[in-house]
């Protein structure tokens, strides 16, 4: 039996292990597209798609649109300022507008917690959550999910620590999900204040020290530090924040092991990473980047009612004929075999 | 306004630890008396309408000390008019309106205004409570006095906490001259800033800005205290954590003059609800654990939380239409009360309905100085007559509110109120 996705991707809360591993398995066929000399397959072809971004976004914006070029879908980007959003329209009549030119999905990021699910509940396109507020951010936590299977061959039992400001990131709820799913060990490390009061009732360990966490992991994702947290009195100052938790060489060089240390993006040098970490050899940064984009084209081509097994033949021709389906497969409603 | 015999009912007043089929003569705009033989002064009478009660639990009308009418100012949301009679039909005999309308009801003019447009609602009674500060800004005191002239029969700053101790403490002892209560809605307001949940698991795993029970329980104690000093009465609005009922039962243990109110959706409903990001499960206090809900149904019990109260809160649906960060917090409550109370609290025997009607319409009467909350001879004819059994499920288009805002859309409740009788005027009649 092939578990279906459904209809969107809001999270990989709501996701089993087993939907986690099949985008995974799905994105490796994918992967290679990138490396071609043309990079581009007729996989959905004449499908519409609409880059729906409230907030700023460089890296995660241009990942999906790359994405969805190869894969030859049309698109079309509508970022907050210059649309009539910044004329005071609702988040539910932006999307039932755009829906009416027909669209197949929406990848929507946006500032508030739910708001993709929001989306997703009053529109029939499929939607895909490139970041809702401080819930999640799941093609960032399966890219980071594909990198750490690239470097261990596997995900299950490997130890990972999230470094720094839990409380606020949707990286670190993606990656808590899908990381427990998956079977491997899952803490978090960062001062308490940026860590939410409930944090081990979601299954975690928790570290105060950096150089225990170091010493117990396998991987680190570092996280971004939002330079406002200081402001808001999260944090007494940058400069303390890198000497206690700040990932450096020096502190990696006495790890019993090698570690692998990944970063969503964008970095703060000598703040949550030193550069000679950032670019040094542990470093699978720009690894990730590159899975990005054959992990959206995964998420796009299973949403749109691709079959995964299907997934190598879908870039000679046309995927979503070769699925035998069309979007209406999509819901789940796929023949169990 | 005719005269009534409501005939064969099951009346329940624990004003007079009454619980026994008996009939309610109400003549005029009084009570004329309960009981087997009261049939007999009124045979003869002309114009003496006989309601069948039988089937129902028949009880002083309840008492609703915290509701939101949004009028003036939001007129679009709800008006006086028909928060009085989506009282009615939640079988409120009076409700008390909050003041923070738009312009703030601070002065006796805008006291003034709620009781005349009360008086051409044909609904429950409406009891304006003034505001603690002038435009509720947390500084300089409003007239208590000329308000309390005007109508008012408390002051309270809700929905705009009091941040400064020492203005809580002078109103306190100003509220204490003219003997009304200060009804406080206990926040903390540098713990609760942009909060928009329970802090807890649930607002980790949905990535909300959680509000911690402290940023309640800190201002509850303040306020304990401060009416310790005082001597004033303080009233802590819509009580949520165990932490408040603990130090409620605290300051009740030591004579303070504390009262306290729950909500329905606090007895019934956990943070669980918000799952989904539901914006109609989105209040303020939030909705909270099990483990409070079990210490607040304790506290309703034994007597710490005085009563129950809705903090009916009407919206636009536009406005619960969106993000959940940004949709304002409240629901309404009037015409679910009674069955939420009945479904989550007297059927599950929590409490028995002789204790449900002391907390929702004796205990509101005593505790704000009210008139009605009993059925004495001689009592204002305020009488609720409901059907404990009768189940519905909420359909919000039905409300007699213009609010639509509920958490219990959908959901199949136990209990149905059939009439409401206000100064002895039927103001709802809704037959089985």
């Amino acid at each position: 039996m092939i578990p279906a996705l459904g209809k969107d991707l809001l999270g990989l809360e709501p996701l089993s292990g087993e939907q986690i591993k099949l985008i995974l398995d799905t994105a490796e066929p994918f992967k290679e597209i990138s490396e071609r000399a043309i990079k581009k397959v007729p996989t959905l072809r004449g499908a519409t798609i609409v880059n729906l971004f409230f907030e700023a976004s460089t890296r995660t914006r241009v990942s999906f649109e790359f994405a969805e070029k190869r894969l030859s879908a049309d698109t079309v980007n509508v970022a907050a300022s210059g649309s009539s959003v910044s004329k005071g329209e609702t988040l539910v009549d932006t999307a039932r507008n755009l829906e009416a030119m027909r669209i197949d999905m929406v990848v929507i990021r946006h500032g508030a917690s739910g708001a993709a699910k929001f989306l997703a509940e009053r529109i029939e396109s499929n939607v895909i959550n490139a970041g809702d507020g401080t819930h999640e951010h799941p093609t960032q936590g399966l890219l980071d999910l594909l990198t750490l299977r690239d470097q261990f061959g596997h995900i299950e039992g490997i130890k990972v620590c999230i470094v720094g400001d839990v409380l606020h990131s949707r990286v670190a709820r993606s990656n808590i999900w899908g990381l427990t799913k998956m079977g491997a060990e899952v803490a978090v490390c960062g001062p308490r204040s940026l860590l939410p009061n409930a944090i081990d009732e979601l299954g975690v360990t928790v570290f105060d020290r950096v150089d225990e966490a170091i010493e117990w992991a396998d991987a680190l994702n570092v996280l971004r530090l939002q330079l406002e947290r200081m402001t808001a009195g999260y944090i007494p100052s940058l400069r303390e924040y890198n000497r206690v938790f700040g990932i450096s060489r020096e502190r990696l060089e006495r790890a019993p092991r090698e570690l692998v240390v990944l970063h969503p993006g964008p970095m703060n040098r000598g703040v949550e990473i030193d550069s000679d970490v950032a670019d040094g050899p542990f470093s699978v940064i720009l690894d990730q980047v590159t899975n990005g984009v054959a992990i959206r084209m995964a998420v796009l081509y299973l949403l749109s009612g691709g079959r995964p097994e299907l997934a190598e033949a879908a870039k000679t021709g046309d995927g979503r004929r070769a699925a035998g389906g069309g979007r209406e497969t999509a819901g789940g409603k796929r023949d169990d075999e | 306004m005719s005269d009534f015999l409501l005939k064969g009912g099951r009346v329940v007043d624990p004003s007079q630890s009454l619980d026994e089929t008996a009939d309610v003569l109400v003549i005029g705009d009084v009570v004329q008396g309960v009981g087997a033989r009261v049939a007999n002064d009124a045979a003869g009478r002309d114009g003496l309408e006989t309601i069948d009660c039988s089937g129902l639990v028949v009880s002083p009308g309840f008492i609703d000390v915290h509701c939101h009418l949004r009028e003036p100012g939001r007129e679009e949301v709800e008006t006086i008019a028909t928060g009085a009679r989506a009282a009615a039909a939640g079988g409120f005999t009076a409700v008390c309106a909050m003041p923070n309308t738009d312009p703030v009801t601070d002065n006796q003019a805008a006291v003034g205004f709620i009781i005349r447009q009360a008086s051409l609602a044909n609904g429950a009674r409406v009891y304006p409570i003034g505001a603690i500060s002038v435009g509720q800004r947390g500084e300089a005191l409003a007239e208590f006095g000329e308000m309390v002239s005007a109508g008012a029969v408390a002051v309270s700053d809700d929905g705009k906490p009091v941040a400064s101790a020492h203005l809580m403490r002078t109103a306190l002892e100003y509220a204490r001259t003219f003997g009304i209560p200060v009804a406080d809605h206990c926040e903390e307001p540098t713990l609760a800033k942009g909060g928009a949940m329970n802090e807890g698991v649930v607002s980790a795993r949905l990535g909300l800005k959680g509000v911690p029970s402290e940023a309640e329980e800190i201002m509850a104690i303040r306020d304990i205290l401060l009416a310790r000093r005082t001597g004033g009465h303080i009233h802590l609005c819509h009580m949520s954590t165990r932490g408040s009922v603990e130090l409620i039962r605290w300051g009740k243990e030591r004579g303070i003059n504390v009262t306290a109110e729950v909500c329905p959706h606090h007895l019934s409903l956990t943070e669980d609800a918000v799952d989904g990001y539901n914006t109609n499960a989105k209040m303020n206090p939030p909705l909270r654990t099990a483990d409070d809900l079990a210490a607040l149904r304790d506290g309703v019990r034994d007597g710490t939380i005085d009563l129950i109260a809705t903090d009916h809160a009407p919206h636009h649906y536009d406005e619960k239409e969106r993000e959940f960060a940004d949709a304002p917090n409240g629901i309404i409550g009037l015409e679910t009360a009674l069955a939420v109370n009945i479904t989550w609290l007297v059927a599950s025997e929590v409490i028995d309905l002789g204790v449900l009607i002391e907390r929702m319409s004796c205990a509101p009467a005593r505790t704000f100085k009210l008139a009605g909350g009993s059925l004495r001879r001689g009592s204002p004819a305020d009488v609720t007559a409901f059907d404990p059994n009768a189940k519905w499920v909420v359909d919000p288009a039905r409300f007699k509110s213009k609010g639509r805002n509920t958490p219990y859309t959908g959901q199949t409740l136990q209990g149905r109120v059939r009439l409401t009788i206000v100064g002895g005027r039927v103001v709802h009649r809704a037959d089985a």
